[in-house]
């Protein structure tokens, strides 16, 4: 069984995003346990791109902030094997298909299996492309998280049904970045979900309050946050573990 | 070409979010069905012929010729279109189809702003909305064109991510398709992105190719030894190459933006610099570092300007079929100033680098050799900017 099962077994998930390397990797490592103490069920840990095409104004700038501090791959991978010496909760990373292709998609799953990190999403890999990536996460015990997507419609189910982890549903159209309003129909969409898998889904994309939150987990079995933290962390800096960590803590109990 | 996931060899493919996968899909059968319409195909030719003005000219440049003292060369002229580019074929391609598929909205990225310009065209036109993406850098190297755009009707915004060019234009356009998809088409100005963009975009620019064949065969009885275009993305070159792709005979040579050299870190030359990647919805040939990061890239041309190369480039280059060769700003200005001396036409600065390659190798073939070069557009636009490297302030 896929180690990310774990993640849903305390009642709704919370799941963070965090870009590693933002503002330093020092940082990341801090804000990732202070997420983790105040009850994250998942981490998603990004990986920076120069060219991030499906998010918002919030988590690009991260993005930039992370590559002009010098963060590569590599020295993310040696955060996750620090990290892994006491965080326990799952972890998947959250990068775009050049970051692993570039770096040797055998060489950069088997890495991820080997420092334990449990998924990879893809965020620009669809159902049609993922014969690129999926036989060697599987190979490796990677999970290959699936999206579905408000426009996804007919090919729900066909997602579904061979989804690995846990299942990402965007909220709503456009990059990720906070939104006063989620006006897709979920229910609608989860209901098909579960008609086709068993594996839990979360909802991510524009969440930020805990009104939000206990909104979406009503509908799913988790909320995944983004840009919301990503803005503590731009606004906060080095001093951000503590805000990020009263954050979670707020959301996690909304969820409860 | 392409086999039916839109692959060109490895290149090509769908690399893009989920939230748009059903609209490619859609966009792909609107296509699939259309392409092979009477009523679409003849309302497509009557808007090339009565408002675009083609066929363009196939133009024996004598004068040149003589001087260089080889090859004979003969001019394609796309200048010579409405908008004055080659853009205006594909985009009154996709404008039609966008219509007949019942969106009222069209969206565009755009680096010289010759595609802006020719997808502001088309919607003022057809009775469409139109936006159109530009880097903030180009907005100022092309501050004409941005006029131009809003003359037509459309909104220009400026994009200030990235590197505020070419590629930071494509990532905001397809975010924005992202977020508005039901009444919107995304009109890609070249022979990249998503499968079916290459092979859409490729197909309305093949009537290039098409008329080079009818045109030469007529003035020459034969066809020509060498096919020469410009490649950014690629659209005029796989325009120019298409019909000639199964005659072996023809060499076809794609010119890359060089920028200060390949050997320097200020160049946009995708083939001969890069390696294969993934980005902007296609696996191709990208400038780009060793973790994968896009590396920012250079030319002095706004148009050429981009990382990446289209798939089926990149498919035509690792088959050995075409020639990927790297021209510099520096050649390519003193082609720009040639070509205006010698036969009083003032090319774009992306053609200029046609140009100035087939300068390099007509003086080594014999008189009886034809060299066809693609004038993908007209120079006016530049002439600030080529005045500015030659050290001359003035004022559009």
């Amino acid at each position: 069984m896929s180690n990310i099962r774990k993640a849903f077994e305390n009642g709704k998930a919370f799941i963070p995003f965090i870009t590693c390397g933002d503002p330093d990797l020092e940082t990341t490592a801090a804000i990732v346990r202070a997420a983790v103490a105040n009850g994250a069920d998942l981490i998603e840990l990004g990986i920076p791109f120069s060219d991030p095409t499906a998010e918002g104004p919030v988590i690009q700038g991260a993005n930039l902030r992370a590559l002009s501090g010098g963060v590569t791959t590599d020295k993310i991978f040696d955060l996750v094997r620090d990290l892994r010496r006491d965080v326990k909760v799952p972890m998947v990373f959250m990068t775009y298909a050049n970051v692993v292709f570039s770096y040797g998609a055998e060489r950069f799953i088997s890495i991820c299996r080997e420092i334990g990190m449990d998924g990879l999403i893809l965020p620009d890999v669809p159902y049609e492309e993922k014969e690129e990536f999926l036989p060697i996460c599987r190979r490796y015990g990677v999970d290959l998280i699936s999206l579905i997507a408000p426009t996804s419609e007919d090919r729900i189910a066909m997602i579904a049904r061979e989804a690995e982890g846990f299942l990402y549903i965007v909220s709503s159209l456009g990059v990720t970045g906070v939104r006063s309003e989620i006006r897709t129909d979920l229910g609608s969409i989860v209901e098909t979900v579960r008609q086709n898998t068993e594996i839990p889904c979360a909802i991510g994309f524009g969440i930020s309050t805990p009104e939000q939150a206990a909104k979406m987990s009503g509908i799913s079995d988790g909320a995944i946050v983004g840009s919301a933290i990503v803005r503590l962390i731009g606004q906060y800096g080095k001093d951000a573990p503590k805000y990020v960590g009263e954050y979670v803590k707020e959301m996690k109990d909304a969820l409860k | 070409m392409t086999n039916q996931n839109g692959r060109f060899g490895i290149h090509g493919g769908q690399y893009i979010p989920e939230t748009l996968m059903n609209a490619v899909i859609e966009l792909e059968e609107a296509y699939d069905h259309y392409k092979n319409d009477p009523e679409f195909n003849r309302e497509l030719t009557e808007l090339f012929n009565e408002y675009a003005g083609r066929p363009s000219r196939l133009y024996y440049a004598e004068k040149m010729t003589e001087d260089l003292g080889g090859a004979k060369i003969y001019l394609k002229r796309e200048d010579l279109n409405h908008t004055g580019a080659h853009k205006i074929n594909n985009v009154l391609g996709q404008a039609l189809l966008a219509k007949k598929m019942g969106k009222t909205r069209l969206i565009a990225e755009t680096g010289a702003g010759q595609h802006g310009v020719a997808t502001a065209t088309a919607a003022a036109l057809m009775g469409m909305e139109c936006v159109v993406f530009m880097g903030e850098e180009d907005t100022v190297r092309q501050a004409l064109n941005v006029y131009r755009m809003r003359l037509l009707g459309a909104e220009v915004i400026p994009v200030k991510t990235g590197t505020a060019t070419l590629k930071d234009a494509v990532s905001e356009a397809m975010r924005e398709w992202t977020s508005r998809i039901s009444d919107t088409h995304y009109c890609l100005g070249s022979v990249m992105g998503p499968h079916p963009f290459p092979t859409i975009v490729r197909d309305f620019q093949a009537v290039i190719s098409k008329e080079i064949k009818e045109q030469i065969l007529q003035k020459e009885g034969r066809l020509p030894d060498a096919v020469v275009a410009c490649v950014g993305g690629g659209s005029n070159a796989i325009g120019s190459f298409y019909h000639f792709i199964e005659d072996e005979g023809v060499r076809l040579i794609g010119c890359e933006a060089a920028g200060k050299g390949i050997d320097s870190f200020e160049t946009a030359a995708t083939v001969n610099t890069g390696r294969v990647g993934i980005f902007h919805g296609m696996k191709s040939y990208f400038c780009q570092d060793e973790y994968g990061q896009i590396a920012p890239v250079y030319s002095i041309s706004a148009g050429l300007d981009y990382p990446g190369v289209g798939p089926e480039h990149a498919w035509l280059h690792d088959i050995g079929r075409a020639e990927y060769v790297p021209v510099t700003d520096e050649e390519s200005v003193n082609a720009f100033e040639y070509l205006a001396r010698t036969e009083g036409i003032i090319p774009a600065i992306e053609s200029a680098h046609a140009v100035a390659h087939a300068m390099k190798i007509a003086p080594g073939m014999s008189r009886d050799q034809i060299i066809v070069i693609t004038i993908s557009g007209r120079g006016d636009k530049d002439c600030a900017a080529i005045a500015r490297y030659r050290g001359e302030d003035i004022y559009e």
